[in-house]
């Protein structure tokens, strides 16, 4: 018997070469991008489409009755529904096009606090983005909500049987990463949605790390809300997406009031347009999410089997010579299946921001701070980490070009 | 292409500047507190404290602790260096001045700033100038607190 399934191999510096920006030099460098957590570079396809919208297509959407303005709403329409079938939506109109993660949080939190009462809880976990927290304050403090936190375990790990205990009767809202962008655990959410919709809360996942690294099938994750961002996976910065539920949308207040999301005005008084349109006030950002869906053609060509298997090849790899320098505090889970495509990591003697600042000097971009989350930070014991983070362009060669500079860097403080 | 000069490391990370980082000075406690000011920069979570021990508005001894990075360690303490003997008009001038430098400013040579001049080189990596400043806008917010009548404060570069 001879089955030749063949899995596909991602080659990241012949992806590389697909990435303009990847061909310039930093301070004389070639350039080593390593903070795609915050935002990854744009393929060549995703500027043409940028390039090709305002040259060709540019005019507002849902509006006038003639071909610019049809083809433009066709266009940005089309970003919908090539969300919606990316992440098995149910229905192209459970999937909102705001600004950002940020932005879809704080659409939920915002509205969805509307329907509860004083003393209904939120739980959320320590380990979370801040804006995957200070939404769920704000609404907190409005509407005299408590909110609680499962903590995580020694090995950065959330606490399930933490969770189990926290959650009850009163919670109303489970608000979790789908992985964290600073341990890069990657959190079980199916197993906290079920336990979640027993007590009858709803579960909002921040995937804005979780959807640009794997296949997500919004149904089965269960999860009733999830928000993740355009420009960590490929393409465009300004557009993030809310996908939802059609019916818990439908139930839901809009926050932000204005053109198009409206059906009647009058001076007193206006009713609501449909699902996405009521929560969509305002233009949109129409060109970034008509270029859009040429990231998802990107992601889709390279496909997601080959892209996990490369990206934890590299973290595993990453791991092992950061952790063979030592000196070096490793954060979150070590075992590569169980985390995403990131590390972060103290020197012993080596404060992150002159880390970084060397680094940099060999043409390595990292991350250096508190990566908005202040409450894991302490939690950590650290009040600043760095952290290296990868995507299809990575290579062996950029691991090993960090870990070059970290030594450059211990040499340059007389630590070597 | 408005890219950045390329300026070296050690423009940034001089030797006087590493000297400060590996051995600052004025760390030792004071014979009696005037006035303390906490200092935090939310960014990257670098940590100072100022305590000044003053007399007929004068700076006799400074402690100031850091916890932090090479540049804001580095700056703490030169300040804690320069600083006694200044009356608290000179201090807050030469706050300011440094503050000045970091925004292009030449360096002002007719101030009595230490070493300080050795961390001019800071001007050319922005995201570094407030580890630069921390320390100066802590003592800053010390003597306005003093002036208050009052002997606490906190800053924090955000």
């Amino acid at each position: 018997m001879t089955s030749t399934t063949s899995v596909p191999v991602l080659r990241p510096q012949r992806v590389a070469e697909r990435f303009p920006i990847l061909q310039r030099t930093v301070r004389g460098r070639r350039l080593v991008y390593l903070d795609n957590a915050a935002t990854t570079q744009k393929p060549r396809e995703v500027l043409e489409a940028l390039q090709r919208f305002y040259s060709h297509t540019n005019a507002n959407v849902h509006r006038g009755a003639y071909t610019l303005s049809e083809e433009a709403t066709a266009a940005f329409e089309q970003c919908r529904e090539r969300v919606a079938q990316w992440v098995h939506a149910p229905d192209p109109r459970g999937v909102v096009i705001l600004r950002n993660t940020t932005e879809a949080i704080n659409l939920v939190a915002q509205s969805w606090s509307r329907r509860l009462a004083p003393g209904d809880e939120i739980l959320t976990t320590e380990m979370e983005h801040h804006s995957n927290l200070v939404p769920w304050l704000m609404a907190a403090k409005e509407r005299g909500l408590v909110l609680r936190h499962v903590p995580i375990t020694e090995e950065g790990e959330l606490d399930l049987a933490a969770f189990r205990r926290l959650l009850s009767r009163r919670t109303r809202v489970v608000a979790v990463t789908g992985m964290s962008n600073v341990l890069g655990t990657i959190v079980p959410v199916p197993e906290l949605v079920e336990e979640a919709h027993k007590v009858g809360a709803i579960v909002v996942v921040d995937g804005a790390q979780l959807v640009p690294h794997q296949a997500v099938h919004f149904g089965q994750l269960g999860c009733d809300f999830l928000a993740f961002s355009a420009h960590k996976m490929y393409g465009p910065t300004g557009v993030g997406f809310l996908v939802g539920k059609p019916e818990l949308l439908e139930a839901m207040e809009p926050v932000l009031g204005g053109g198009e999301m409206i059906r009647e005005v009058f001076l007193d008084r206006a009713t609501w347009n449909d699902i996405p349109h009521k929560f969509e006030a305002g233009t949109p950002n129409i060109a970034d999410a008509a270029a859009f869906p040429a990231a998802l053609g990107f992601l889709e060509e390279l496909t997601f089997e080959a892209i996990q298997a490369h990206e934890q090849d590299l973290t595993a790899y990453a791991w092992e010579r950061l952790a063979g320098l030592g000196g070096l505090t490793l954060h979150g889970p070590k075992n590569p299946s169980r985390r995403g495509a990131l590390i972060s990591f103290v020197d012993e003697h080596i404060h992150p921001h002159d880390l970084a600042t060397v680094l940099d000097t060999h043409g390595v971009a990292v991350r250096a701070g508190h990566h908005c989350a202040q409450p894991l930070m302490r939690r950590l014991g650290v009040v600043a980490s760095v952290r290296a983070s990868f995507a299809v362009y990575n290579s062996r060669e950029d691991v090993d070009a960090l870990v070059f500079a970290i030594l450059a860097a211990r040499r340059f403080f007389g630590l070597a | 292409m408005g890219s950045p000069p390329e300026v070296p490391l050690d423009e940034l990370y001089r030797e006087v500047v590493l000297d400060h980082y590996r051995h600052p000075r004025g760390r030792e406690p004071l014979a009696r507190v005037d006035v303390t000011a906490q200092g935090f920069n939310p960014l990257c979570g670098d940590q100072v404290e100022v305590a000044l021990q003053v007399g007929e508005e004068l700076i006799q001894q400074a402690q100031v602790l850091s916890r932090g990075c090479a540049i804001c360690t580095a700056s703490a303490s030169m300040m804690a260096e320069a600083l006694p003997g200044q009356t608290l008009a000179q201090a807050e001038q030469g706050a300011e001045a440094f503050r000045q430098v970091m925004h292009g400013k030449p360096f002002p040579q007719e101030l009595p700033l230490g070493d300080l001049e050795a961390l001019e080189g800071v001007k050319h990596f922005p995201v570094r100038v407030k580890c630069a400043l921390l320390p100066w806008m802590t003592l800053k917010e010390a003597i306005a607190a003093l002036r208050r009548g009052e002997r606490r404060a906190k800053a924090t570069t955000e």
